[in-house]
Formats: C-alpha cells, structure tokens, sequence
C-alpha cells in the first residue's frame, strides 16, 4: 500500500487527532514496560538464588519490586491509556482536547511524576502501600496532573451534543474516580487514619485502582476499538447499560476483599465477598455482549491481529474473574492468601488482560500513526504468541505454587519446605518471564524497524 | 438519567464512590474511635529496651557512633527508622504483619491479630503485608539474638540454608559485626514485634512435622 493509500483508509482526523503525540505516549509506555520487565526478571532471579546482581544498594530487588509494579501501573498503562485516549476521545466526540500545548504539557508533567516516583522508590523514599508507593512529595504533583489529565478529555466530551456512547461514560467516570482513588489512598492511611480502619481504606485504594482506573479505561477502550474493527456495532445496548452501572456500583464496595480474616470488622469483610460475587457477575454480562458482538465474525478476529489480542484478552478476563469469584471466598482464602497464587492472579489481570489491549491497540494505531504498514507480521505474531503463551504458563504455575504453598504451611511443615517447594514453580516462572520478554522485545525490534522504514513502504 | 452526562458524573462517579468510602471506611473509623492513636514513644517498652540495651554490648563502638547511649528517647529514634527502612525497602512485600484465625497460623505464630495492635503511629499505612515469601513478623521479636539479625541481615544464607532472601549489606560498615545507622534502627524494629504481648518472646507451641524424606 503506497502512503496516500494509508492516509485515506485511515480517515481525515488531522485537526483532531494529535499523532505525534500519541506515538509519544507509546513510546514512554514501552521504555517503562522495559524497566518494569527488568524489574520482574531481577526479582524472579532472586527467589530462585540466580540474581549476580547482590549486595548493591540501588539493584535491591526489594526496591525493583516495586518499581516492576508501579512502573506497570503509572509508566506503561497510564501512558498507554493516555495516547489511546488522545486517539478515541476526539474521533467519538468529534472535538479536539482542551488544548493541544496542554496536552504536551500534561505528557511531560506525567513523565516527570513517574520518573520522580521511580527515583525516589530507588532511593528509598517509598511510602507502605501497594501501588501507593509513591514517595509523599511527589503525591500533590501527581494529583494534580490526573486533574488536568480529567479537565483536558472533560472538555470534548462534555461539549458534545447528543446521546452519549458507552465509550463515552467508561471514561467520564474514570475520569473522576482515578482522581478520588489517588487522594483517599495516598492520603487518608498516609496522614489522618491509622491502624485497621486504614487498612480498609488501603484495601479500597488497591482494588479501586485497578477496578476504577484501569478496568473503566480498558474497557472504554474496548467498546470503541472493536467496533470498529469488526464493522459492526455492540450487540447489546442494555447489556452496555447492565455493564456499566454494575461495575460502578459494585465494584468500589470490594476493596476490604484484600485483607479477609484481618482484625477489619467481620460484617465489613462478608460485604466485600458479596459485593465481588456480584461484580463477576456484571463481568459476565459484559463478556456476553462482547461475544455477541463477534458473534458470527469469528473468523475475523482470529485472522485480524488487533482483534485476537482484543478477544484474547477478553477470554483470560473471564478466567480473572472467574478466579476473583473463586479465590475471594473464606474458604480459598484459608488456603491461598500471601501465597504466589495471588502474584499470578495479578500478573493475569494486568499482563493477560489490560496489556494484551493495549498491545491490540498499538498494533491497530501504530501503522495509522506513523502513516505506514508493521515492517514484519511475523514480528507482530511473534509477539502476540510469546506473550500469550507466557502469561499462561506463569499464571497456571504461579497458581499451582500457591496452592502447594497454601497446604505447607496449613500442615505446619517448617518453613523452609514452602521455599524448597516453590523452587520449581519459581523456575518455571522465570522462563515464562523470559518467553513473555522476548515477545515484547519482537515487538520493540518490529517497532523501531517500521518507524526506520520512512520513504519506502 | 443512566445515560446522561450528569447521572454517569454524579451518580456513577461521585455517588457510588462516596457510597463506598462511607461503607468501608469511614465506618471502621468510627467503630474503633475509642481505640487511642499511640505515638512511637510511647511504643518504647521493657522488652525493647532490653533488646536495645543488648545491641549496645553487642555492637559497641557501632552504637556509640551511631546512636550513643541507649535511652528511651534514642530507642524511639530507632524504632521509626528502623520501620521507615522496613518500608523502604519493601520488607513488607515478603513479609506479612498479621496472623489469621486459620490455617493453624495460630499455633505457628501465637496470637491471632487484634485491632488494638495496629492502632499506632507506626502502622501508617498499616503494614499487613501482601505476600509470604519468608514468615509473617508480627511476633518475630525476641525469638532470636540480635547476633542471629546482623549475620542474617548480612548474608541471609549463612544462617537460614536456601534462603531467597537478599544480602542487605548496605545497614552495615563493611561486616556483620559493624551495623550501620539503619542496620541497628531496623534490627530493633524487627525485635520490637510482638513485644507488647504477654506471650513475648513467642516460640513455636508445636513440633515440626518430620521432613517427608527423613520419614521412615
């Protein structure tokens, strides 16, 4: 396909759309995506006694830990969701951002807060909350920055006239619950309320993070991109609504879910389990839909790369929450609490979810941005089935080592026999590790080679 | 109303999360009202400071050059660093700080977890943990000497065979003898957990299965 070709199929959007900088925002999320992974490796190195890099004070694994995860978090998804949404927002509302110097202001700010965090994790200024890490000077600046991040996509959205698309609600509201979440988590356990009740309030913090920053997003995401890919709208409008409403409301009612069989009042924790049941159900509508969408169109998204990352991601989604449902209750919990069972869980809705549409949707924009097709399909395959295939073999052996786990120390054997026991699992972990790296290190090689690829297509 | 611009912001996003912060948080908040916030100093006990005093014979000249004499005052210094360095450097990512009324974790640790335990400065955030890669802390205090800390801190292997637990060299002056600032603050966090129970020092209540391959 010859340049101008390209530029027609892919829309007249130029006063809307500012590509560079959503090219910009996938660059950052993919350099972040490469510490996070370096950081996981480095961990998965030490649990099996292979990590040559001991003893140094900024290499400490206890420290990449937690880069690994907030990396993922604020470095790969937020700057992913950021460019993805710099895309969708202005072509479904027909309106450009509030402005388009804001905007690169706002990647830059962005940029500085997850560097900041990074550095200050490194130097050990960490704050004690999962994924609230976020040393506390920096926490003001980032709230900031997700207040203007929320006013720049408001503006569009809330000029345009007419129905409002399901896209359209996933984000006004994550808009505004992102910005809440941060506050109460890295605020209220950090400064006003301690103890238990600000464990509850940590616990709504991690789960709200993920179900009301990242799900809304991926999902908003999701109802705009496969549409237009499988050239047909949603099968349900009232699925839609039922999807919507549900998460909203049941999902902030699951964060106390974490910490089950802590001093946190017992009617609070069986709250929680009700309250998750009820999301996996909602969840289930929404798969339902989405599966009614491609109904009949099968074959398309198999052979359609976008689209099987998309419906990829879609069925281990099911698995996620069909695990959520399982693992949250007090039975399971006995057993698999604190064990890798849950490390692999994460690693499922993070990697296996919320990546894999990410990757769909880079794969999908990349050529439209860059105005040129991928260098390599095989590349691109390369990609999406080392990731595939890693992530479900870590997140099956991660489960597997929890259980094992969870029974050696039921059974009161000495410590040490959860650790020899692990050993094996922990082996297979970092092989899948390194399978799911070489598949983003295909896409990176595939990347750099098409963006090289100026001048002759 | 379910689809209007309106109802998605205030209901949806305002509503629902305020709903739930009400619910979840601000109700534990209340209930346990009455339950006083303790400050780190008064946190300082008997059984610290006997482990205080200990790492002042142990590791003289560090302690001198590092914290002087071993009051009370200088006990709650290291206390808030030492939990400071625990957060820091992710201690609580393997380690957890709650024992639960199942899975027999009872007779391995002693007493289940109370509310009132975690109702101090220093459980800001509260420091249950997320993962058990090495054992839950919550009563690990006075189990061992703080002679078994320094060579465990310095090379966990040397102590605990196999252990997936970091060397961290840097909480010491070039050797296990020679605890630095943060080594002596932490080694007295980890003595100082649990030391406000009856049961302190808490051992085992049990006797370790035998090791399947050792079995007859």
């Amino acid at each position: 396909m010859t340049h101008t070709a390209w530029a027609e199929a892919t829309g007249s959007d130029r006063d809307l759309v500012d590509r560079r900088l959503v090219a910009w925002y996938f660059v950052a999320a993919l350099v972040y995506l490469g510490f996070s992974l370096l950081g996981g490796l480095l961990m998965a190195l030490q649990l099996v006694r292979a990590n040559p890099l001991q003893g140094i004070e900024l290499l400490s694994p206890g420290r990449w830990r937690m880069i690994h995860t907030n990396a993922v978090a604020y470095g790969f998804l937020a700057n992913s969701f950021l460019g993805a949404l710099h895309w969708a927002i202005p072509r479904l509302t027909l309106r450009p951002v509030l402005s388009r110097w804001f905007s690169w202001f706002i990647f830059a700010a962005w940029q500085v807060v997850v560097l900041a965090t990074a550095g200050g994790i490194l130097l050990g200024h960490a704050q004690g909350l999962e994924w609230g890490e976020t040393p506390t000077w920096i926490d003001p600046l980032a709230l900031a920055g997700l207040l203007l991040v929320a006013v720049n996509f408001l503006a569009p959205i809330t000029a345009a006239r007419g129905p409002l698309y399901v896209s359209s609600w996933y984000f006004m509201a994550a808009f505004v619950w992102t910005l809440l979440t941060y506050a109460m988590g890295n605020f209220l356990p950090e400064y006003f309320v301690p103890g238990t009740s600000g464990g509850a309030i940590a616990g709504l913090f991690i789960h709200d993070l993920v179900g009301l920053f990242v799900t809304p997003l991926g999902w908003g995401l999701m109802y705009y991109f496969v549409p237009i890919l499988l050239k047909k709208p949603i099968w349900s409008h009232g699925l839609s609504l039922v999807g919507f409403w549900g998460l909203a409301f049941f999902y902030p009612l699951n964060g106390i879910h974490h910490f089950l069989y802590t001093p946190i009042p017992m009617f609070l924790q069986y709250g929680a389990v009700i309250a998750t049941v009820a999301v996996e159900l909602v969840v289930a509508t929404v798969l339902v839909n989405f599966f009614g969408t491609v109904w009949g169109a099968g074959r398309l998204a198999l052979a359609n790369l976008p689209l099987r990352w998309f419906y990829t991601g879609m069925v281990l989604y099911f698995i996620t929450c069909f695990q959520c449902a399982l693992q949250v209750t007090l039975t399971f919990q006995a057993v698999i609490h604190f064990t890798d069972w849950v490390v692999g869980h994460a690693h499922l809705v993070m990697f296996g979810v919320f990546s894999m549409w990410i990757f769909g949707i880079m794969t999908h924009l990349f050529p439209r941005l860059l105005d040129r097709p991928w260098y390599s399909n095989r590349l691109a395959e390369w990609h999406f089935w080392a990731s595939t295939v890693g992530i479900v073999v870590m997140f099956t052996d991660l489960g597997l080592a929890g259980m094992f786990q969870g029974y050696y120390w039921a059974a009161l054997l000495p410590w040490e026999a959860s650790v020899d026991g692990s050993y094996p699992f922990w082996l297979v972990r970092l092989l899948a590790g390194l399978v799911i790296i070489f598949g983003q290190l295909c896409f990176v090689v595939n990347l750099v080679a098409t963006w090289r690829n100026r001048g002759h297509v | 109303m379910f689809e209007s611009k309106g109802g998605v912001l205030l209901i949806g996003g305002l509503g629902f999360f305020a709903l739930a912060l009400v619910s979840n948080a601000l109700v534990p908040v209340q209930m346990y009202r009455d339950l006083p916030e303790q400050r780190t100093e008064e946190l300082v006990n008997a059984n610290l400071m006997y482990q205080f005093e200990d790492l002042s014979r142990r590791f003289p000249e560090s302690f001198e050059k590092y914290y002087g004499k071993p009051t009370r005052e200088q006990a709650a210094e290291a206390l808030a660093l030492g939990r400071r360095v625990y957060v820091a450097e992710g201690c609580w990512h393997c380690h957890s700080q709650y024992v639960r009324p199942v899975s027999n974790e009872s007779r391995r640790w002693g007493a289940v977890s109370a509310t009132w335990e975690y109702q101090n400065e220093l459980q800001r955030p509260v420091m249950f943990g997320t993962r058990r890669v090495g054992p839950d802390l919550s009563r690990e205090g006075g189990r061992r000497s703080n002679d078994w800390h320094a060579a465990h801190f310095f090379d966990p292997g040397s102590v605990s065979e196999g252990s997936p637990m970091p060397p961290y060299r840097w909480f010491f002056d070039g050797s296990a003898q020679r605890p630095n600032r943060r080594g002596l603050a932490i080694m007295a966090y980890v003595q100082w957990l649990g030391s406000w129970l009856e049961s302190y020092p808490y051992y085992e209540a049990y006797q370790p299965l035998p090791r399947l391959e050792d079995a007859p």
